[in-house]
């Protein structure tokens, strides 16, 4: 369906070809998943398929790529509409139209199909994606996994046979991405769609994908072939396939219910150990007596003495309560976080997590409660000083930064905060070893520019580090690393929350996971209890080894040492 | 019911209320517009457009009210009101007054005339809350459409804007700059347009890759037929206007003018055959949609009627100064356009209010 003849390709200016080498046939109805660590050319494989690259985006193509017969060398992308439907990373920029209806028939309009058969198809599509409520809303007010949705839907309305997605799933909560997979597979399954999909976070992929073409590094030939045979020598693997390979499984269990059926002797071997006991916070510096997972409101009344230890708490939210013209973002939300400790927010996309992010360093005024960061009210804080008690990274690091080069960026950044001279560049050096002074800010990788804007943050040395959603973008060296600095900074006393749909991330982070649903807080414990009890929040580690409480192939291999 | 019937009747009731100053009148058919928009309005974003014209409108008509009072009137009046100190202009800025003295007569003269405009706003905004301006694009001809779809993404393009500007300023504050004030903004303006540029771009590839701007091929003699149909027509539209304005081309003019528009229509329908494009469930015109037009096409024309029939009650007048009186047949006549309220099918009930997404802002 998809043929690849020796494709090299290469952008205006470079001096290397971005990927090379390629050469490999996807035949029709099956589910590709491109894998690769960031930075190795996943989405300009993609674009050669839609003939976005090189038409659009400019560069050389040698070699050919066929889809369907058709030559993408000379069909422009939008010959090429009737065959392939694309799904960019950001569904927002993808929509041309309003609404939901209007969105399904806009590709089929540009076709030329008759209006009998577009009805058809919108209603067909509308049911297939369970979309049919949604049908006259407007798009902007739609949440993030229904966004995807219907963005794939509006490729699909016009029947193509290859369907080209990049990070589908990134942006979305364990439940949505769920829902969006069950939609692809059923397209592969009972329509016969090709499907090529890149994806940073394997482990909600791998089990679906047919085959999997590997890019291993930059402007290395991609490999195309089964998962397991692949997953043995990628440089990207899901948790599932580390501990595959940690118990020497052979061949790799992709799924976990094939890896439970194998892991009766490792769980033998660990039913004597305990999970290392380094994941409670360190309590000596945070005299707070837990909070119970329940009875958030009785609790606070029948213990006054945790408000007379309030100056322990970095920070301290008490009934809040959220508006937003009519909608109650949040409700009655409490939350403590005490030096040292890293707490996950976790809940599906409009939980609020963000919301709470943004409250506690000031950005949305509570309708009701109190907010208290490092003793002061973050809302009537002066920016000046409240850098010095919170820092936020936000969902998108580039927010942050303004200047031209990073030298620029760290010299302000010393500025805004009052810091030596120097601070912020050592920081990102700490952190990161190998950015240059040089670079503009956008041209950094995803992990360059979120370490750059890490270090921005910390330049003012905040007591209290909020991060929202972190790993998005992230391939798993960049997320390893990631972890590793803030288990550093966790350590040297800065209290962490960060917002995030990453369930792997939050079992090897946190000390204490929060669960939000529809602004109110719904369970609030140590990691190992609320992860292990939910289905959708449970990491691979967990769901393999149940019931004994394992959360990360990290702690397992630590045991087995 | 087809928008162009919605935008006809708005702007034929604004049409009416051009030919008056009976603020009577005038208040009538902002009633009538006001009840016709509540009763059939659909539930999207753009119908909330009205409330926001109004209070243009009101502005507008405060704004009219402040310059008669600061900036006098040449109306004579008798009923002084107030005397405001005047402000002494050297000699050269002699028929311009700064202050003094405020009549009754200037301030109703200004009254009228703000009333007549403001009246004018809001059946432009009763026309985008009834049916959005994306709706009308839609029912372009097919020559027309691409650039119709331009121009309705060139629209959306602001509201993102302005959501990037929040939240730029918002992510000053993280970095501990003051997140108010002028200088903010400036600052966040080059990211910002960063932003824009990158999204349209990431826009038209999504558009191109959805197959915007296919062509059909079509043999070249058609093409050629197409190009001399639409620019002789333009000629010819351009050719009959001289002559229907200069006193000779008295006879030319007409026939030139109609031809000319006759070969340019001509010319856009071939064009629309190039493009492939088939529409999703089109707005059809129909009896109701008719009758729609109708209703706001004879407000305009009685009242236009009425105007030249009786000047006298459609503007009542302000030296000497008398009550306005409501003339019988012309408030009649602006009660046509309530039909549209009766006609339209009933708007379909509102989505039940959620919660709309806040972990993606933009």
């Amino acid at each position: 369906m998809i043929r690849f003849e020796n494709v090299s390709v290469t952008y205006d200016g470079a001096a290397e070809p971005t990927v090379r080498g390629v050469d490999f046939t996807i035949p029709e109805g099956e589910l590709v998943l491109l894998a690769g660590p960031s930075g190795v050319g996943k989405s300009t494989l993609l674009g050669t398929v839609s003939g976005l690259v090189p038409h659009f985006t400019g560069g050389t193509l040698r070699g050919r790529v066929t889809v369907d017969g058709r030559d993408t060398r000379t069909h422009r992308p939008r010959e090429l509409a009737d065959v392939v439907g694309t799904v960019g990373q950001d569904p927002l920029s993808h929509f041309v139209t309003d609404t939901v209806e209007e969105e399904l028939a806009y590709g089929m309009e540009s076709l030329g199909l008759a209006p009998a058969v577009m009805r058809r198809r919108v209603e067909e599509t509308l049911d297939l994606l369970g979309l049919a409520d949604l049908r006259d809303r407007p798009i902007a007010t739609l949440s993030g996994g229904q966004q995807q949705r219907v963005a794939i839907g509006s490729v699909l309305t016009p029947h193509p046979r290859v369907l080209v997605l990049d990070e589908p799933t990134s942006a979305l909560d364990p439940a949505a991405a769920e829902e969006v997979l069950a939609v692809l597979l059923r397209l592969v399954h009972d329509l016969g769609t090709t499907v090529l999909l890149a994806e940073h976070r394997l482990e909600r992929v791998l089990q679906y994908a047919d085959q999997v073409a590997l890019l291993p590094a930059p402007g290395a030939a991609p490999v195309l072939g089964a998962p397991a045979d692949l997953m043995a020598g990628s440089p990207v693997y899901p948790p599932v396939v580390d501990l595959g390979r940690l118990a020497g499984w052979s061949p790799l269990p992709l799924t976990v219910r094939d890896a439970r059926r194998r892991a009766g002797a490792l769980r033998e071997r660990l039913e004597d150990r305990t999970p290392p006991a380094g994941r409670e916070a360190p309590v000596v510096q945070a005299p707070l007596p837990r909070p119970p997972a329940v009875h958030r409101w009785r609790r606070r009344r029948a213990d006054p003495a945790t408000a007379a230890q309030a100056p322990a708490a970095v920070a301290e939210v008490r009934s809040l309560a959220v508006r937003r013209g009519r909608v109650e973002a949040l409700r009655r939300v409490d939350l403590t976080v005490a030096p040292g400790e890293t707490v996950a927010l976790m809940g599906r996309n409009g939980a609020g997590k963000s919301t709470l992010l943004s409250t506690l360093v000031g950005l949305v005024e509570p309708s009701a409660g109190t907010v208290r960061v490092g003793g002061a009210v973050p809302h009537r804080t002066p920016p000046r000083e409240l850098v010095r008690r919170v820092g936020l990274v936000p969902q998108e690091p580039r927010d942050l930064l303004y200047a031209d080069t990073v030298a620029a960026e760290c010299a302000a950044a010393d500025r805004d905060a009052g810091a030596e001279p120097g601070t912020c560049r050592a920081l990102v050096s700490g952190l990161l070893p190998g950015i240059a002074d040089d670079v503009h800010p956008r041209d950094l990788s995803e992990g360059q520019r979120l370490t750059l804007a890490l270090a921005v943050v910390l330049a003012a040395r905040p007591p209290l580090l909020l991060l929202d959603e972190p790993t998005r973008g992230l391939d798993y060296a960049a997320k390893a690393r990631l972890v590793a600095v803030l288990r550093e900074l966790a350590s040297a006393g800065h209290a962490i929350v960060l917002a995030t749909h990453d369930v792997e991330l939050a079992a090897e982070l946190a000390h204490r996971v929060v669960l939000l649903a529809e602004g109110e807080v719904i369970a609030d414990g140590p990691t190992p209890e609320v992860v292990v009890s939910s289905p959708s929040y449970a990491p691979q580690v967990t769901k393999i080894l149940a019931p004994q409480p394992w959360l990360t192939v990290a702690q397992v291999r630590e045991a087995l040492r | 019911m087809h928008p162009a019937a919605w935008w006809l009747w708005s702007l034929s009731l604004g049409t009416a209320a051009t030919r008056t100053t009976n603020p009577l009148l005038l208040a009538l058919l902002i009633a009538t517009s006001a009840y016709v928009v509540q009763a059939s309005r659909p539930h999207t974003p753009w119908s909330r457009s009205y409330s926001a014209f109004v209070k243009l409108a009101v502005t507008v008509l405060l704004v009219r009210l402040v310059f008669a009072v600061a900036l006098g009137s040449p109306i004579p009046g008798t009923h002084t009101l107030v005397t405001l100190p005047e402000v002494p202009l050297p000699h050269w800025a002699q028929g311009i007054r700064i202050g003094g003295d405020l009549t009754a007569e200037a301030l109703v003269f200004a009254l009228y005339d703000g009333l007549k405009l403001a009246t004018l706003l809001v059946c432009v905004g009763a026309a985008n809350a009834l049916a959005s301006p994306t709706r009308l694009l839609k029912t372009l001809p097919g020559a027309l459409y691409e650039t119709g779809v331009a121009v309705v993404v060139a629209l959306t393009f602001a509201p993102h804007l302005i959501a990037d500007v929040h939240r730029l300023r918002a992510a000053r504050r993280l970095r501990g700059r003051p997140d108010r004030g002028l200088r903010g903004l400036l600052q966040v303006g080059l990211p910002v347009l960063e932003g824009a540029l990158e999204r349209s771009v990431a826009l038209a590839a999504a558009m191109d890759a959805r197959g915007y701007g296919r062509t059909a091929d079509l043999p070249a003699a058609l093409r050629r037929t197409t190009t001399v149909l639409t620019l002789g027509g333009l000629l010819g539209v351009c050719a009959g206007t001289y002559g229907l304005l200069t006193a000779e081309g008295g006879t030319y003019g007409v026939p030139v003018l109609l031809g000319g528009v006759a070969a340019a229509l001509a010319g856009l329908w071939l064009g629309g055959r190039r493009s492939p494009r088939t529409r999703y469930r089109p707005d059809t015109w129909n009896a109701r949609s008719c009758l729609v037009a109708a209703s706001g096409v004879a407000v305009a024309a009685l009242l236009s009627a009425a105007a030249a029939a009786d000047p006298a009650a459609l503007h009542p007048g302000v030296v000497p100064l008398v009550a306005p009186v409501l003339p019988l047949w012309p408030a009649a006549a602006v009660l046509l356009g309530l039909l549209p309220a009766f006609l339209a099918p009933a708007p379909p009930a509102p989505p039940a209010p959620r919660a709309p997404d806040k972990e993606q802002p933009s």
